[in-house]
This record gives C-alpha cells, structure tokens and sequence, in this order.
C-alpha cells in the first residue's frame, strides 16, 4: 500500500531496452527514472564506459565508476553479445516485449547485424528505436567520428565559449552527449505518445551534432539577421557592443552579473545602488543614485554605451565586492531582489542552502558496499507520478539469472552455454 | 486523410517567456500540438527586446532571439494585472486549453487565479508545468533570474576556461538548454500517463536541478572522494592529442582533434605524413603524451597552422582521427551536415522577412515535425483566437481593448 501512495512512475508499464554507450547512457536513464522497465544490455564483460573516472573512493574498477552510476540509475543489467547468432536470437526475443530500444552504434551498424528498425518492426510493429549518433543517420559527415570536443566544436559552442586570447574551449565535464541523450528522452517518448494512440512504432534519429546546435541561444540568428559572428569572451560579455564583465571576483571566488540597462539589467541596477549608497561606495554610480527601473529601462542603451563609462562602472562593482563572500552576496541579492548569483564550486553545491531544502539529493541504498551513496535528485516534481531512484545501477549481469531464466525461461544448462560461448 | 502529427490533440496555454518554457512549448507545437502563446505589451518578453534585430533595427517584431523560440505558435496579447484579461486567460484554459506551461515567480500566476489549485478544480485533468530557475517552492524560489545567471549558479562556469585565468562563462544561457528537453520529457511523460488514466498533474522544473544533471558524476565525485573538480581548458585525462589548434586562414580559424585510441594516434601520425617526432617513443602511449602534453600541442599546432580548419577536419576524419571545424555562426548556417538534415528552416516573417528557424534535434521516421508558422508578433492572433477560439463577441472584444486588457 506504501508504494501505491507515493503513486507509480509514469511510464510504469513500458519497457526499454538499452544499447547505448556513454553516448546514450542518459536518454535511457531518464525513462527508467520515471518509471520504465529499462533493461541495460551490455556486451558481455559489461560496458567500456565503466571504466571511465572518477571512481568510487578513487578505486578503479566497473563496478565503481561514478560516471557510470550517475546515469544507469533505475535500470536492470544484463550482458549480451548482440553479434553471435544466439545472442542475435535472444535481443529478438527481447524486442517482442519492449516498446522501445534505444541504440548508439554507428549508423547502419544495426542494419549489418540484421537489427535494424525494419527488422525489428517486422517482429514488433510498435517498437520504437531511437538511435543517437554524432551527426544522425545519414548525410555526408554521418560516418565521422565526434567526441566531446568535436561536438564541441561542430555544434558551435567552442567558438563562443573561452578567453578571446586564447582557443575555443569546452566545458571541462563532458556535455555533448549528454544534450543528445537528453533530447532523445523527448523524442523516444514522443513517438510512445504516437504509438499508444495509433499503434505504430517508428525510428528516431537524434543528432549529437543538432542537440549542441539547440544550445547556442542565438548564434545562428545573430549571422542571420545581422551578419554578425559572436565571438567568445571568457568571462565577459562580448556581443558587439561594449565588453562588460559577466563574472566579478569577489573575496572567495566569483559572482554573475550584469551590467548596463535595458529591462534585463533594471530589474537589479536599482536596488544594487541603493545597497552601494548604504555602504558609501557608489563610485561611478553616484549620479544614479536615485534612478528607476524605468530610468534605467529608457536611458540607457547597452548597445551604445561607452566602454569607458562600462569600464568604470565595473571598477566600482569590483570594489564593491572584493569584501563579500559569494554567500553573503547570494543571501543579498535574494533580500534585495538583485539578478546576482555565486559562480558556485561543487563544494557550494553540495552545501546550497535551497537545494537543501528542496531535499534534491537523493540516498541510493548499494547492498553490495553496505550502505548508501548520495545521487543528484530529480530533475522535475512530478505531483501524480513521482520521479524516483527505483535502483541503484546494476552490477554487470546482475539480472542475467532473472531475466534469462526467470522471463525468458532458459534453463540452467543454456545459460552455462551461453556463457561459455560468450554469448552472454 | 492527413497523417495524423504526434501532438494534435494537445492544446497549450502557453503563460512562458525567455528561453525554457517558451522552446520547450515550440517544440510540442513542431510535434503537433496547437500552442497559444500568451504575452503582454506592458511586459514584453526579454528576447523580443534584446538583439539580434533584423538589420540592427530594433522593434518590439525584429528580434529573432524571440522567433527561434516561438514559431509555430499562436500569439496573444494580456494585461495579466487586470481583472477582465485573467478571465479572458481562464477562458482560454477552461474551454480550449488541456496544457498550461508558466515561468512565473512564485505568487504570480496564484494572485491571477491562473494557478494550478485553482484551474484543476474546474478542469481536473488539467497538466500544469512550472519552471523557474531555482524552483517554485523553497526560500531561493522567489529570486529573478535567468539563464544567464543560472549557468553560473549550476557550477558550469566555475569549470569552463582556463586554470591559470577566472573561469569563462559557457556561451549564452546554457542552463536553460540542458532544462527546456527536461520540461518536455516531463510533460510527455504526464500526457502519456493521462492518455492511460485520465489524471492530469502538476509538475514543476528547476532550472537549477535539471542542470545538475549535467554534472552528476562531478558532485558525486566531491561527495564521496572530496575532490573539487575545476577548470582544465580543453584537457582530457583519456585523450592527447585533445585541443583546438589555431589553423590557417583570416581571423578566428581553429579545428579541434581527439585522440582517444592508438589507433586513432597511428591514423594522425599517417595524416601528418610521419615527421621525426610522431615516431619519438615518448609520444607513443597515451600516458607518454599525457605527460609532455604541451610540447605534443605545440608540435600539431605547426601542421594545423599551415593549413585551412577545413582541411585539417577532413583529412583527419577521412583517416578515422576525430576532427572537427570550431564553427562560427556563419560556419552553421553553411554546415553541408546540418543543411542535409533541414536543420535550419526558413519562414517567411511579416516584419523580419525570410530567416532561419530550427526544428527539434530529432527525426521521426513516419512523424515529420512542421514549423507551421513564423513566432506571432505581438498580439497578432487576438481577434482570432478570442472570436474564432474563444466564441467571444465584436462588442466583448471591444470592451476588453478600451480596458486595455489586451495590452
């Protein structure tokens, strides 16, 4: 009765079947998360991407890699060579019963192992495969191979991100695949919504390449309409007008704010200057003393704004500042109702004092350790269907017994079989 | 018959502005769904009043920083403040809509009677999805904000840059572009549990949350090992070479290479035509060029340096060596990969003219998304959507703009 009140997942009911690699990894652990069935299928020996850092008390090993656990939670595992006959026997199998796979080998790779979207919906007409890749299914570049930075790059975000003195550069944890998975989640479940009304299943091609493109705000609008290229600026704002800073040190680290008018910039400028009066350090902000949101609205122009005058005005901020620890400042802005935030550090983000409260980190029991690990929480409420940890990451095979045997009935010989011959 | 589109039977009171809820909104509306886009002069949308303006010309209909967000949509004019213009908002809800998507502080859409207490007792099947930068609930909550704000908040930028300099700050409003496909993954997930149980929801999205998806490992790896990840430019513990490499050429010309595997490193040593260096057995291993990591940088920088980007991306990945153009908008917009995918799709608009809209990163096999229409101007479908939606009269709709209720 417990797990009744607290209401199932959503997608309680569907099941996914998992092939990806880091590549995908996230799409399917959204799903799982809200509720899907969610088998992971790992090559037998269990996904390379196990072995990627960091690790569990910094002890290498598959069964402890954090970035493994962060994005398998809620999922069942099992190991399965998809290219011997017998493996290829027992993915069909698995198909007839799925709702959706959800794959990132190269393009046409399924296809050559006999498993590709026509195969499959021949077995069952309603499945979904989603497929992510670098670049999509087809086109000239669908077989070049893109890493984080490639994408990086490719996608457009390396040239605008970075000191303008030096080269494009990326965020230092990998984000690329991490945007396909995330809109692979939308488009898997999209074409379910379709499905449960229709009863046809189809294939999704997600663009690595494409989901970075959705990143860049208005990088391609601003060549388009305007002629211009943006053009990175580290930790200023550099969008053909004046440079002005984004991030200002402060005494441990640095604060985002911005400056100038506008409407963005009067919904703070205002009560930012009041609190410099208080203190007696308005600096060059003494003749805007007694300014309004609409004064700073209507008189001033970023776009036309001097950079001397710019120059000045960050000056003064920076002064203002230099004896103010980003939670004080934090704690501030929320009182004064100012647009300035920590550029937090992970340590500060372990410590927010809101996501405390919202109770957003979650503890994920992990038997085999004898205790629990502390995981990033929801990423959305959900009133009705609550989102939730269901499981802890599977440990390779994990579910080999129960799913094979338990589901697929296989008896204990075929499975000593299977292992031998690697199939499993 | 006409194919059936994902979303037809979705209709969106769409109560959203800035980046987040408007996109995610856009995106439904690519997929089928019918979205009316709710507004108001008297607080006009920041991405209608910020750059780039057609032609640099500013105007209320000429930024497309607002029309990449909003195409496809219906567009509607409300004075929120007002009495009259709520229940025009709650008419809209009550008789037509069966989604409403808001990006309101916390208190706003409660004082409008738009909340989703009271809408679902008149339509209890209702599916209300909120987003705001630190949530809609807990002391922060009620701080403004944005994404431009939040990327700094999440902890992205404090690892983005350079470890010698002050951390760069990821390009634009990053958080809302790992946040507005979590509000669309929720919200089908609701429609799907509707469509099986007839029960509507409310959900609520964090900006902040979502965005620390994107960093999970990162805080696991604090918690549990204590240490505080930050900024390592574009360095990678699994790969060398791993930079943008400056490349020949006017102005900013760079081509980022990956080498992950010794493979790929054979494939780069051939591309480069084999100088004594790629044979020195200290560059060998990964861990060999891991350790003299800049002089490796220095050396590829003089073969990328006499060479276009373009030349340098192709000849690589034409040897199996990941390689890749650091692309400028205009690089974008002439992308042979992104051009074969219809990525950039061109509506004619009334005041902007013909220029580039984007579908979702995704393709349906038997599903096409249609941007249907260019993002409204301001209050362009009043008169349709309170007369031909709403059944509302000449002389209602009079009286509702002498009040000033569709400013």
């Amino acid at each position: 009765m417990a797990d009744l009140e607290k209401g199932e997942g959503a997608l309680a009911g569907f099941r996914i079947l998992d092939l990806t690699d880091h590549k995908g990894l996230y799409c399917a652990k959204v799903l799982a998360d809200l509720g899907a069935d969610v088998i992971k299928i790992e090559p037998p020996g269990g996904d390379p991407s196990r072995n990627t850092g960091p690790f569990y008390k910094d002890t290498p090993d598959p069964e402890k890699s954090l970035f493994w656990w962060a994005y398998n939670t809620s999922k069942r595992g099992i190991t399965l060579d998809i290219e011997t006959a017998e493996g290829k026997d027992i993915f069909l199998r698995l198909v007839k019963t799925a709702d959706a796979v959800v794959e990132s080998f190269s393009p046409r790779y399924m296809d050559g192992l006999g498993l590709g979207y026509s195969e499959l919906s021949r077995i069952n007409p309603g499945i979904i495969v989603t497929s992510i890749t670098p670049f999509g299914q087809t086109g000239p570049r669908s077989d070049w191979k893109a890493p984080d930075l490639v994408g990086w790059a490719l996608g457009g975000q390396a040239f605008v991100t970075g000191d303008e003195d030096r080269p494009p550069c990326r965020i230092s944890f990998p984000q690329a695949y991490l945007h396909a998975g995330n809109q692979a989640a939308s488009g898997t479940l999209a074409a379910l919504y379709h499905r449960e009304e229709t009863g046809e299943g189809q294939h999704v091609d997600v663009s690595m390449q494409e989901s970075v493109v959705w990143t860049l705000l208005s990088v391609i609008q601003f060549w388009d309409v305007m002629g211009f290229n943006m053009f990175r600026g580290g930790s200023k704002r550099r969008m053909g007008g004046p440079v002005a800073r984004v991030l200002y040190p402060c005494k441990d680290g640095h604060m985002s704010f911005l400056i100038g008018g506008g409407q963005l910039a009067s919904i703070s400028m205002p009560a930012l200057v009041r609190w410099m009066a208080e203190e007696n350090m308005l600096g060059a902000f003494e003749d805007r003393k007694d300014w309004t949101a609409d004064d700073w609205t209507t008189k001033v122009d970023y776009w036309s704004t001097t950079q001397e005058e710019i120059d000045g005005q960050e000056e003064s901020l920076i002064r203002f500042f230099a004896n103010k620890t980003k939670e004080e400042l934090y704690e501030q802005a929320l009182r004064r109702r100012i647009i300035l935030y920590p550029a937090s550090t992970v340590k500060d983000l372990a410590e927010n004092a809101q996501l405390k409260e919202r109770e957003f980190y979650t503890q994920v029991e992990h038997p085999e350790l004898g205790g629990t690990v502390t995981y990033a929480g929801a990423p959305y409420k959900m009133r009705e269907t609550p989102w939730r940890i269901s499981r802890r990451p599977p440990l390779i095979g994990e579910h080999n017994e129960e799913i094979y045997r338990s589901e697929l009935g296989f008896s204990d010989e075929e499975l000593r079989r299977f292992a031998d011959a690697g199939v499993i | 018959m006409a194919k059936r589109r994902i979303f037809e039977d979705v209709r969106i009171a769409d109560f959203t502005w800035l980046g987040v809820g408007p996109i995610a909104a856009k995106f439904m509306a690519n997929l089928g769904a019918t979205v009316v886009h709710v507004e108001s002069l008297t607080r006009p949308d920041l991405t209608r009043v910020s750059y780039p303006y057609k032609d640099l010309q500013a105007g209320i209909n000429r930024s497309a920083f607002f029309t990449l967000y909003n195409d496809s949509k219906y567009g509607i004019t409300l004075n929120l403040k007002m009495p009259q213009a709520q229940e025009v908002a709650r008419k809209l809800v009550y008789d037509w809509a069966n989604v409403v998507t808001d990006a309101h502080l916390p208190g706003h859409m409660e004082q409008w009677g738009l909340d989703y207490e009271t809408l679902s007792k008149e339509k209890p099947d209702l599916i209300h999805v909120a987003t705001a930068l630190q949530g809609k609930s807990g002391k922060y909550s009620g701080m403004p904000g944005h994404g431009m704000a939040g990327v700094s908040l999440a902890g992205f930028t404090e690892i983005t840059g350079w470890p010698d300099r002050e951390p760069s700050i990821p390009w634009g409003a990053y958080s809302d572009f790992v946040t507005f496909p979590h509000m669309v993954t929720a919200l089908i997930a609701a429609l799907i549990h509707r469509r099986k149980t007839g029960k509507g929801q409310y959900i609520e999205v964090s900006q902040q949350e979502s965005s620390l998806q994107f960093l999970a490992p990162v805080l696991m790896d604090y918690m549990i090992n204590g240490r505080i990840m930050t900024r390592a430019g574009n360095r990678s513990p699994h790969a060398a070479p791993h930079a943008t490499y400056h490349c020949a050429g006017e102005g900013e010309k760079w081509c980022a290479i990956a080498v992950e595997t010794d493979e790929e490193w054979a494939g780069f040593c051939k591309v480069v035509g084999e100088p004594e260096w790629t044979g020195d057995p200290k560059f060998a291993t990964l861990e060999g060029r891991k350790a003299n990591e800049d002089e490796l940088d220095e050396l590829v920088e003089k073969w990328t340096i006499g060479q276009t980007p373009h030349d340098v991306m192709t000849r690589l990945q034409q040897a199996g060596v990941p390689a890749g153009v650091a692309q400028s908008g205009e690089d974008l917009v002439a992308d042979p990969q992104l051009n074969h995918r219809g990525t950039h799709t061109i509506l004619e608009h009334p005041e902007i003219g013909p220029h580039i809209y984007e579908p979702p990163p995704y393709r349906f096999s038997k599903t096409p998304h249609e941007l249907t229409m260019p993002a409204p101007c301001m209050g362009q479908h009043n008169e349709y959507i309170l007369k031909e939606v709403l059944g509302m009269s000449d002389d209602e709709v009079a009286e509702l703009l002498i009040a000033g209720a569709l400013e």
